[in-house]
C-alpha cells in the first residue's frame, strides 16, 4: 500500500462516514467564530430549535469590527456595535466562550486561535473565514466556510465533504536577506495563480519551509487561499512543539506528552504521492510587491510594471489593463517608482510579535516619509503587550508609525481604517482586491519589512539594498 | 432551502475573470445580522460611476438584462472571502443559476446551501453563451438539474457535471443539517473513539 501525506492522515482520521461516492461526514475538532460570519448561523439554529453539539469545542471573539482606537469609547458606528453585541449575546445563550472586546486575549481570531494554545497538530480546524487556511501551519486541516456551515459545525460537529487533491509545493534552498514567509507566498501566487490550488490542499515542504518560525508559516499558510487552496499545511515539528507548550488551551503534563507523541507521526510518508508538485528555489525569491488588483499580479520589486501590450492572451490583457487603471499605473515604470501615501502594518497575515519585532528594528531611528500615514496593528491583545514589554511601541512611535488596538482593522476596513479614494497603501494584509482597503484605495501586498522600507523612502524600494 | 428543479430565465453576462467576492458584496453590507435585503449591496462598487449615479454600462444596469435569473460569467468566480453574504445577495437579485468555466471552492460549496446552482462548462462553452448573450437581448437559456443540460434557444444543449449528493439535496432542497443528523449515532460512535486515542482534544475550553 502506498504511504499517506499528510493531509491524508488527518483527512482519514476525521471519517465519521464515507458514501460509496466518496461523500464524507468530516468530524470538525475546533470551530473559531467571529461576529461578521456567525449571526445567521446562531439565528439558523435557533429557528430549528438546534443547540450547539460541543459548545466547548468552539472559541469564539470579535475583530472585523472592533476599532483599534480607544476602546473605552465604544463604537461609533452602531451597526457594527450591534454585530459585536449580537456575537455576545449568541455566545451567552449558547454557552460559547468569547474573549470581549476588552479583553486582553482579544484579537484576529487566526491570530488569538495558536496563541491560545486552540490550535493543534492532526486536527481539523473551521471558521466563517478564508484564512483558517492560517492553522495549517500547525499540520492541522483548517479551511473556511460559509455561514451555513458554521451553523452545520455548531449543530453536528461535523462538515460534508469530498476528498480534495493534495499539491507539494516544496522551497529549497535559502532566502535573501530580509525576504520572509511573505514573499514566498507571493511568489508561489504569482506562479500558480489565484485559481492555481482550486481542488486542492497544499503541503508546504523543502529546506526553506522548514527554516521558517511558526509565525512565518502562518504566514506562508494563510494566504494559501489566494492561490485558491482551501487549505495549505506545514508538518509539524520541533519548532511546533515548542510553540505550544505552555499556551493556555494546549494540553499539560502527561496528555501533553501523550499529544507530543502522536503528533511525531505527522508527516508525509517517503513513498507516499501528491496529485501535483511544484518546486521554488528560496535564492530565486526577490522581495514581492503586488501591483494589481488580485494577489496573482505580483512581482519581484527590481521588476517592471507588467504592459498589456505585450499580452497575446484576451482575457489577461483586458484583466492587466483594468487592474492598471484602477491601481492608476503605468505600463512598464519601475515598481520602485510607485509612491505610497499609506502603510499598514498588521492582519492575519502578518501582525504578530516577530513580524513587529522586525519591523521595529528596521524602523528604529528612521522616520515615515512626510505625508505619509503609517500605523501599526497588533493581531492581538497580547501580541500588543509582549511589543510594549519590549519597547517596540515607542520605536513605532518615534519613527512616525501609530500604534493601535488589536483587529482586522485596514486590511478589510470594516472597522474606521479605511483608505480614501484614490490612496495608495503598501499592506502587510493579504487582498489587494478592488476597494478592499476602501473604495477607490489601492492596495499593494508587501512584507513587514517591505512596509516599513516603504514607509521611510515613501516609495517601494528594495530591502536587500536598503541602507 | 428552496428546490431547484429547472429553470427557464435571462441570462446577464458578467464578462470579467477573477470576480472576487468583495466585489459581488463589499464589506459594508457586512455588518447585517440578517440573510435577507442585500440586493443593494450586490457588485455595490461596480454599479455605480464615481459621481455615485448608475453606469450605464454595468450590466446589472441595463434594461436587457431586468428580471435575469442565471448569471454567465468568467473563470475562478467568487474568489477571496468565504462571505455566504455573496451567494445571498445573488439569490436576492433574483439569480438562481451561475454559469462559469471554474469556480472558487468556497463560494461553490456556498452556492447549493442556498439553492443556487453553480454550472461549470468548458471554456469554449462559455465563450460561445457570452458571445450569443451580448449579441442578443431578451436571450434565455433552459437549465434542467435531473438531466443536467443547459439547453439553448436554438436547440444546443449544453451537459455539466454535478456531484450526486449535492445534486440531490438541491433537487429536493433538503435541510443539510438535518441529514447529518440523521447520522447522530456514527458522531457518537466517532467522539467516543476519539476521545480514547486523542484526551487532549476534549478537554473544555475554560471561559
Amino acid at each position: 500500500m502506498a504511504g499517506k501525506t499528510l493531509f491524508d492522515k488527518i483527512w482519514d482520521s476525521h471519517l465519521v462516514r464515507e458514501e460509496p461516492d466518496g461523500t464524507t461526514l468530516l468530524y470538525i475538532d475546533r470551530q473559531l467564530v467571529h461576529e461578521v460570519t456567525s449571526p445567521q448561523a446562531f439565528e439558523g439554529l435557533k429557528l430549528a430549535g438546534r443547540r450547539p453539539r460541543r459548545p466547548a469545542a468552539t472559541l469564539a471573539v470579535p475583530d472585523h469590527n472592533v476599532p483599534t482606537t480607544d476602546r473605552k469609547l465604544g463604537i461609533a458606528d452602531a451597526i457594527s456595535a450591534k454585530q459585536i453585541q449580537t456575537l455576545e449575546e449568541n455566545c451567552r445563550d449558547f454557552g460559547i466562550t468569547l474573549f470581549g472586546m476588552n479583553d486582553i486575549r482579544q484579537g484576529v481570531v487566526h491570530v488569538i486561535g495558536p496563541e491560545q494554545g486552540f490550535t493543534l497538530p492532526g486536527t481539523t480546524i473551521v471558521c466563517g473565514d478564508s484564512h483558517t487556511s492560517t492553522h495549517g501551519a500547525f499540520g492541522a486541516l483548517a479551511f473556511g466556510i460559509g455561514t451555513s456551515e458554521v451553523e452545520h459545525v455548531l449543530a453536528t460537529q461535523c462538515l460534508v465533504q469530498k476528498r480534495p487533491k493534495t499539491m507539494e509545493i516544496r522551497v529549497d534552498g535559502v532566502l535573501s536577506d530580509y525576504c520572509s514567509a511573505k514573499d514566498i507566498i507571493l511568489a508561489i501566487i504569482g506562479k500558480i495563480g489565484t485559481a492555481g490550488g482550486t481542488g486542492y490542499v497544499i503541503e508546504y515542504t523543502g529546506s526553506a519551509i522548514r527554516a521558517l518560525s511558526m509565525e512565518g508559516r502562518m504566514t506562508l499558510c494563510n494566504m494559501s487561499i489566494e492561490g485558491g487552496a482551501r487549505a495549505g499545511m506545514v508538518a509539524p515539528d520541533d519548532k511546533t512543539v515548542a510553540y505550544i507548550k505552555g499556551r493556555p488551551l494546549a494540553p499539560k503534563g502527561a496528555l501533553f506528552e501523550q499529544a507530543v507523541s502522536a503528533w511525531e507521526s505527522l508527516k508525509t510518508d517517503s513513498d507516499a504521492k501528491y496529485d501535483a508538485t511544484l518546486v521554488l528555489r528560496a535564492e530565486d525569491i526577490a522581495p514581492q510587491v503586488s501591483w494589481g488588483t488580485s494577489p496573482g499580479m505580483v512581482l519581484g520589486v527590481d521588476q517592471r510594471v507588467p504592459d498589456p501590450a505585450t499580452m497575446t492572451d484576451d482575457k489577461t490583457r483586458k484583466a492587466t489593463e483594468r487592474a492598471l487603471e484602477y491601481m492608476g499605473l503605468t505600463p512598464n515604470m519601475p515598481i520602485t517608482d510607485i509612491k505610497i501615501d499609506t502603510v499598514f502594518i498588521g492582519s492575519c497575515t502578518n501582525s504578530r510579535i516577530e513580524d513587529l519585532r522586525l519591523a521595529a528594528t528596521l524602523a528604529k531611528g528612521k522616520q515615515v516619509a512626510k505625508g505619509v500615514h503609517a500605523m501599526v496593528v497588533p493581531g492581538s491583545g497580547l501580541v500588543k503587550q509582549q511589543a510594549e514589554q519590549e519597547g517596540l511601541d515607542r520605536v513605532f512611535r518615534e519613527a512616525g508609525f501609530e500604534w493601535r488596538e488589536a483587529g482586522c482593522s485596514m486590511c478589510l476596513a470594516m472597522n474606521a481604517d479605511v483608505l480614501k479614494p484614490g490612496e495608495r497603501c503598501a499592506s502587510t494584509s493579504n487582498r489587494n482586491f478592488e476597494g478592499r482597503q476602501g473604495a477607490g484605495g489601492r492596495t499593494h501586498l508587501v512584507s513587514p519589512a517591505m512596509a516599513v522600507a516603504a514607509a521611510v523612502e515613501g516609495h517601494f524600494i528594495d530591502i536587500r539594498h536598503w541602507s | 432551502m428552496q428546490a431547484f428543479t429547472t429553470l427557464t430565465g435571462i441570462v446577464a453576462a458578467l464578462d470579467r475573470v477573477n470576480v472576487d467576492t468583495d466585489q459581488i458584496i463589499p464589506k459594508q453590507y457586512l455588518k447585517t445580522i440578517k440573510r435577507t435585503g442585500l440586493r443593494e449591496g450586490l457588485f455595490f462598487d461596480w454599479k455605480k460611476q464615481k459621481d455615485g449615479s448608475p453606469d450605464p454600462n454595468f450590466f446589472l444596469n441595463q434594461t436587457r438584462y431586468q428580471g435575469a435569473m442565471i448569471l454567465l460569467t468568467r473563470d475562478n468566480f467568487g474568489c477571496g472571502s468565504s462571505r455566504e453574504h455573496a451567494p445571498w445577495a445573488l439569490l436576492d437579485q433574483g439569480f438562481r443559476c451561475v454559469i462559469a468555466p471554474s469556480f472558487a471552492d468556497i463560494f461553490y460549496n456556498n452556492c447549493f446551501q442556498n439553492g443556487i446552482l453553480p454550472v461549470v462548462l468548458e471554456a469554449d462553452e462559455v465563450q460561445t453563451l457570452m458571445r450569443d448573450v451580448l449579441a442578443t437581448p431578451g436571450y434565455q437559456l433552459t437549465v434542467d438539474l435531473s438531466t443536467q443540460t443547459i439547453t439553448a434557444p436554438g436547440g444546443q444543449t449544453y451537459r455539466f457535471d454535478i456531484d450526486p449528493f449535492r445534486k440531490d439535496c438541491l433537487y429536493r432542497g433538503l435541510d443539510s443539517i438535518g441529514l447529518t443528523l440523521q447520522h447522530e449515532a456514527a458522531i457518537t460512535a466517532y467522539e467516543q473513539k476519539r476521545k480514547s486515542e486523542a484526551p487532549w482534544l476534549f478537554t473544555d475550553v475554560p471561559s
